[in-house]
This record gives C-alpha cells, sequence and structure tokens, in this order.
C-alpha cells in the first residue's frame, strides 16, 4: 500500500519545517518534499517604514545571521544614499560579516552536524546532540563551542552585542575601531586558528567513513554561484557575482549583483512558503545552483589566506572538476572558517583600520538600493525602492537558503531513495534524510521572509491514491 | 484659620506637608521625593492630565484623581501607591502599548525612551489586552525631522510646547479618542508646513520614537528635554 512518512520537525535545523516522503505499493521512495511551514512577512510590513531602518529591521530575520541581513541592507541604503562609504567603514563591515561567518559555520559544523559525524548516522536520536558530543568527544565540543563564542566575541567588541547590535548603518559604521578592542580581536586570533586547524584535520581523517553518504547526499550536478573579488579570488563583502557550471566552466564571470533580477528567477511550489530562485538564462528547474560554501571554493580561484589556501587545494584536489555532493559542505564550512580568521587578522593589522572617519552621512539620492553580501550560507540580496522622503515603497529579499531549495529538495529524494525501502525504515535511515538538509545548513526563518500570494493547492486522492480533483489557486 | 493664607497643610502618604495654593498634587509630591509616574508632564509645559499615570487616591473623594491636575487642599490626606492605584497605572500603560505598534526593538528611542522606562519602573512585563495594529503614517516630508504615528501617544507635549514656548502653534491635534493624531497645521505634510519654523523642539520633548530626528540611523538619537525649564525662566526674565 502507498503510504506517506512525514518527518516533522525537521531537527538541529535553523527553522521550522518537515519533509515528506511518497512511498509506493512496493516501499519505493517515489517522490520527496521539504516543507517550510512558517511566514514571516517582513517584505509586506517593512512597506511606509523610513528606509534607514531597515538595517534594524531585517536584522530581526535571524538570530543566527543577524549581522549578514545588516551587511546586505547596509548596502541597499548605501545606494539609496549614492554615497562611496570610508574604505575603513567598509573593512569593518567586512570584518563583522567574517566574524559571522565563523560563528555561524562552528554553530552549524559543531552544534548541529558533528554528531552525525562523530557519532555515526544510526546513533540513538538521543545521543545526537552537542551536549553528548561534548561528554564522548569533550576536545571537539570545546572546540566547537570556543569557536562560536570566538565569533561572537568579535561581533560583540566591535558592534556592542551579540545579536541585532546596531553599529552598521547606511553610510558605514556608527564608531571606530578602538585600539584596545583591536588588540583584543587579536590576541584571540592564534587559538581560533589552532582549533579550526585541529578540526580539519580530525574531519580529514574521518571522512572515508562516509563514503556511502558522499555518494548520495545531493550529489549532482548545478551550477554554483557566489562573489568573487576582482581577482577572482573568494570575497564576502563585495564584488561580483560568478555563475559555473557542474563541469567548472564559467558561464557567467562578472555578474552585476545589482542587476540580480536580470538572471535570478523566483519560482513557487505549492508545497513551501520558501520559492525556489534559479539561474534565468537555464529556466527552471534547469537552472538550479547551489551557493554558500561549496559553491564558493568550488568557484573561486582560490581564498587569498596562506593556511586556508593550503586546505583549499587539498580540497579542490579531491575531483578535477566542482565537488558535487552536498556533503562536502561540512568540508568547506571548516575551510572558510580558517579563511575568515586569517582575513580578519590581515585586516586589523592594517594601522587605517582604527582611522576614526567610518561613515558618510547623504540624504535620499537613489529611489532604488540593492545590497549584497555572502551570508554564511550563500548570496544574500536586498533590494529597496522608496520615495522622495525616504520611506519604503516595495522590498526583496533573496535569502541565501532559497538559492539552495531546489538542490535540497533533489538531494532530499536522492538520499530518501537510496536510504529509505520498505516497510521497515530505520530510525538511523531517517536521519540521513535529515542529514543532507543540515549540509546545507538552511536557515529556515530566513527563507520564509515574503509574504503576498502563495500558491495553494488542494488534492482530492482516491483511496488508491489516484487524483480525482485538484483546486488550485496561484 | 492658617496664619499664611497661601499655604495648605496636607499628608501624602503619611507623611504632612505644607504646600503653596496653586500648587498641584504632583509638584508637591516630587519636590518632597515622592514618586508619581508621569508621561504627558513635563516641567516647563501647562498641564493636561492626558495620560492618567498619575492618579492618586486622596481620601473623601469618589474616584482616583490625576495629581498633574488637582490642586493641594487644606487637611487633604493622599496616597500615591496602593495596589488599586499600581493596577490601574499598569493597565494605562498597557493600554498605551496596545493601542499602536510600539516595537521598542528597532525603535531610535530605544534605550532613551519614556514610555519603555515607564513599563520597566511600573513592572509591566506583558500586555494582555489585544494589540490593534492600526495602519498609522509615517511623515517624514521634513528636511531635519520625521513623525511617526505609530509610536504617538497623544500626550500632547510637542503642541503645547510649539504653542506655549516656541509660539508657532503648529502641531494640533485631529479626529477623537484613539483615532486622534497629531498634525502639522491643517494636516499639511510636516515639510510642507507654513508655520514650523523648524526649531525642533517638539522632537526634543516628545517621550518616544514618534518625533526624531534624522540621523540616518536608529541608535544615533537622543532627546534634550531638560531645557525648557531654562528657556522658560529666560522668558519670564525679559
Amino acid at each position: 500500500m502507498p503510504r506517506t512518512i512525514i518527518i516533522d520537525p525537521v531537527t538541529r535545523l535553523e527553522g521550522h519545517g518537515k519533509i515528506t516522503l511518497q512511498l509506493d505499493d512496493a516501499g519505493i521512495v517515489q517522490d520527496a518534499t521539504f516543507h517550510v511551514t512558517q511566514l514571516r512577512g517582513f517584505e509586506k510590513f517593512c512597506e511606509g517604514r523610513p528606509f534607514y531602518e531597515m538595517p534594524n529591521i531585517t536584522a530581526r530575520v535571524c538570530g543566527i545571521c543577524p549581522v549578514s541581513h545588516l551587511v546586505a541592507s547596509s548596502k541597499a541604503c548605501d545606494a539609496i544614499l549614492a554615497v562611496q562609504i570610508p574604505p575603513v567603514a567598509a573593512d569593518l563591515r567586512r570584518i563583522l560579516n567574517l566574524a559571522q561567518l565563523v560563528q555561524s559555520h562552528a554553530l552549524s559544523f559543531f552544534y548541529l552536524s558533528s554528531p552525525d559525524l562523530l557519532l555515526g548516522m544510526d546513533a540513538s536520536p538521543e545521543e545526537r546532540s552537542i551536549l553528548h558530543v561534548a561528554q564522548t568527544h569533550p576536545e571537539i565540543g570545546k572546540d566547537g563551542v570556543a569557536l562560536r563564542q570566538f565569533g561572537q566575541r568579535i561581533i560583540e567588541l566591535l558592534a556592542g552585542k551579540r545579536i541585532h547590535p546596531g553599529w552598521t548603518v547606511p553610510g558605514g559604521v556608527n564608531e571606530p575601531l578602538s585600539e584596545e578592542k583591536r588588540d583584543q580581536i587579536l590576541g584571540m586570533i592564534p587559538a581560533a586558528l589552532a582549533a579550526i586547524q585541529r578540526t580539519i584535520t580530525w574531519f580529514r581523517g574521518s571522512v572515508e567513513r562516509f563514503t556511502a553518504e558522499i555518494e548520495v547526499f545531493a550529489n549532482f550536478p548545478t551550477l554554483f554561484m557566489g562573489l568573487i573579488d576582482d581577482r577572482g579570488l573568494a570575497e564576502y563583502y563585495d564584488g561580483a557575482l560568478r555563475v559555473i557550471d557542474s563541469e567548472g566552466n564559467i558561464i557567467a564571470g562578472e555578474l552585476e549583483p545589482v542587476h540580480y533580477r536580470e538572471f535570478i528567477g523566483e519560482a513557487v511550489e505549492p508545497f513551501t512558503y520558501m520559492k525556489f530562485p534559479y539561474y534565468k538564462p537555464l529556466g527552471y528547474p534547469g537552472g538550479t545552483y547551489r551557493v554558500g560554501p561549496l559553491a564558493r571554493l568550488n568557484l573561486a580561484g582560490r581564498c587569498d589566506t596562506p593556511l586556508a589556501d593550503v586546505e583549499w587545494r587539498r580540497f579542490r584536489a579531491m575531483s578535477p572538476r566542482p565537488l558535487l555532493s552536498s556533503f562536502h559542505y561540512h568540508h568547506a564550512r571548516l575551510i572558510e572558517m580558517l579563511h575568515a580568521t586569517e582575513k580578519i587578522a590581515a585586516l586589523l593589522a592594517d594601522r587605517e583600520i582604527l582611522s576614526r572617519h567610518v561613515r558618510a552621512t547623504a540624504s535620499v539620492n537613489n529611489l532604488e538600493g540593492v545590497g549584497v553580501a555572502e551570508a554564511p550560507r550563500g548570496t544574500l540580496i536586498h533590494h529597496y525602492k522608496v520615495d522622495e522622503n525616504g520611506l519604503i515603497r516595495w522590498a526583496n529579499l533573496v535569502i541565501a537558503t532559497g538559492h539552495n531549495n531546489a538542490a535540497m529538495n533533489r538531494g532530499i529524494l536522492q538520499t530518501a531513495r537510496h536510504y529509505v525501502q520498505g516497510e521497515q525504515v530505520a530510525e538511523g535511515m531517517l536521519n540521513r534524510v535529515e542529514a543532507v538538509v543540515r549540509t546545507f545548513d538552511p536557515c529556515l526563518s530566513c527563507s520564509t521572509h515574503a509574504m503576498g500570494r502563495m500558491p495553494l493547492v488542494v488534492e482530492l486522492r482516491a483511496r488508491d491514491g489516484s487524483l480525482v480533483r485538484e483546486l488550485r489557486r496561484d | 484659620m492658617s496664619a499664611e493664607p497661601n499655604i495648605r497643610t496636607l499628608n501624602i502618604d503619611g507623611v504632612g506637608i505644607s504646600a503653596r495654593a496653586d500648587q498641584t498634587i504632583l509638584e508637591t509630591a516630587r519636590e518632597h521625593n515622592i514618586a508619581i509616574p508621569t508621561l504627558c508632564h513635563l516641567e516647563g509645559l501647562s498641564e493636561v492630565g492626558a495620560c492618567r499615570l498619575c492618579l492618586v487616591e486622596v481620601k473623601g473623594a469618589r474616584r482616583l484623581l490625576p495629581a498633574c491636575v488637582t490642586r493641594v487642599e487644606e487637611g487633604m490626606e493622599v496616597t500615591t501607591h496602593t495596589p488599586k492605584i499600581d493596577r490601574y497605572r499598569t493597565l494605562v500603560l498597557e493600554l498605551f502599548f496596545a493601542e499602536r505598534n510600539h516595537v521598542c526593538s528597532v525603535c531610535v528611542a530605544n534605550g532613551r525612551c519614556e514610555l519603555q522606562s515607564l513599563a520597566l519602573t511600573l513592572g509591566m512585563t506583558h500586555v494582555e489586552l489585544p494589540y490593534q495594529y492600526p495602519q498609522l503614517p509615517v511623515d517624514a516630508s521634513h528636511p531635519r525631522f520625521t513623525v511617526d504615528h505609530n509610536r504617538c501617544v497623544l500626550c500632547t507635549r510637542c503642541v503645547r510646547v510649539c504653542s506655549e514656548i516656541e509660539g508657532a502653534n503648529t502641531w494640533g491635534v485631529m479626529g477623537r479618542g484613539a483615532q486622534s493624531l497629531v498634525i502639522t497645521d491643517l494636516k499639511e505634510p510636516w515639510g510642507q508646513s507654513e508655520t514650523c519654523t523648524s526649531c525642533g523642539k517638539c522632537v526634543q520633548v516628545c517621550p518616544t520614537g514618534a518625533l526624531f530626528e534624522k540621523t540616518g540611523a536608529t541608535s544615533k538619537v537622543r532627546k534634550h528635554p531638560e531645557f525648557l525649564p531654562y528657556l522658560r525662566i529666560m522668558r519670564e526674565g525679559e
């Protein structure tokens, strides 16, 4: 008899989601869908607000990655002011964004995924938590907590508080960096680098245990998209968007993020509040692409800091082409943490970083602004239109997690087809279906910021599962 | 008969106090360091008794009386804090929060807001009344200032300071009850007001984030309502 397996809620993710698996008579998975079941409405209720409130309002989209929204939103507001912000302000925002990357990656890798990686996918659900990891592998548990703290502490030192700081403002930042705080941050770097390197060494050694998972964890060709700097190296704050195909060919070298609507389309599906962005020239779903750590390391020339570059070369040496299995997101996350930490140290080493001139002021000079930055999970786009008084008339947020939506759904189907079969489905099998989603580190609260007409489909099915009637509201 | 006809003796919270006959309970209490919460009151402006946070119990009176507009009387017995009064005051605050869209976390006045401070000092932990979520406009047409009606508590400090201190009479109130709005001129956009002198006093006296200076960021706003008494003294000295 056909049956449906529902995993609800999907655990160790940021936000609420559920997975539906459709099995046929023989117990073979026919279809799999990932539902994000919440609605946030940010794009709608921002309307009418003064534009310079947007960094603070949109930061509330997320408690894990508020800094990403602060940065992208502030950049969109810079565009509305039509100012070139002081270079030091840009570097300070860069440091903030990288600190956010470290703490968010630490959360994803250690808190959410390390139980699967250390204790095995088949460990009992009670054991699969960071607390249990801290008991069984105290060194790794400690490193995880310390690295999250490292990132959060930098955010606090720079911006005043760890979550939803108000420091990043249109035109730059509110306060310059003091020498004392800079030295405090620099003092924390060596321990952080050592912790990340320990983790990479351990992870590299344990990857072999997951050969089966690597094979089926969203392991298929897609495009990859991410920011690069003018030398084609990994970039997180500024730069142009690059799109590569699964063979590693650059199919779009330097797309201007401002014109994102020309090359990114957003499809909708009836079973989820999360949209499905795609690369427009190839259509939907052919233009499915992935963003985030794996995409960035696949498409960038290299990382641009010495320790991270060594790891990047090793990583890329695993395949002559881009790495296609989403399992490698974990590895990419660690390399990015290494890069971010080195980069923070490099930016702080410049004496100019203490400059007092950190903000440009202006009033509304453009009625439209786009801000793009790399969030931990991938490319984040904020786009606002304002009236002549600077009140928001329209807002569009394209969220990193959303870009990966199509790949996540396909990945769930691939993993489920491999692991879930027959009448008896072991818990560890379902955990693998969840784990493939975790590789993407989706932030579901972020991804469902939208508001507006959501398609709704009501299906009336006969007992044998055949469709009798379908009601659709588009 | 008292030897001083202009002096009244009364009792506030069990303490014997003398006051001038033209003083209010609020003035007298504050002179003697007896705390009574207020919101619409501001030293240097006339009293309107609008917010009802200064309600006190006067022996013999059938209802609670606002301390800011009730004059002292001979032999008066006033109580400023009882469980009943505290309950009323918290309810009044809850009404303020429920009436419009007060979202502290993204407000320019966060951390420096009188409404927020009152909620903290009076221990208002929840709003049990249903929020009204009115759709209210923001007027950002003035080059230097913005009015966000979502955060207005209708205390009318702006109206009074504009009339009594600046003498411009730009601000007024339209509508009735909860639908009231503070308006500039005959509801012209603030930026088009012909009477506004852009002095900014209304912004400085606004207790919440309803009136604020355009700093281009939400975390830089600091208001200075303390200038009013000095201004008044200087004017009176002319």
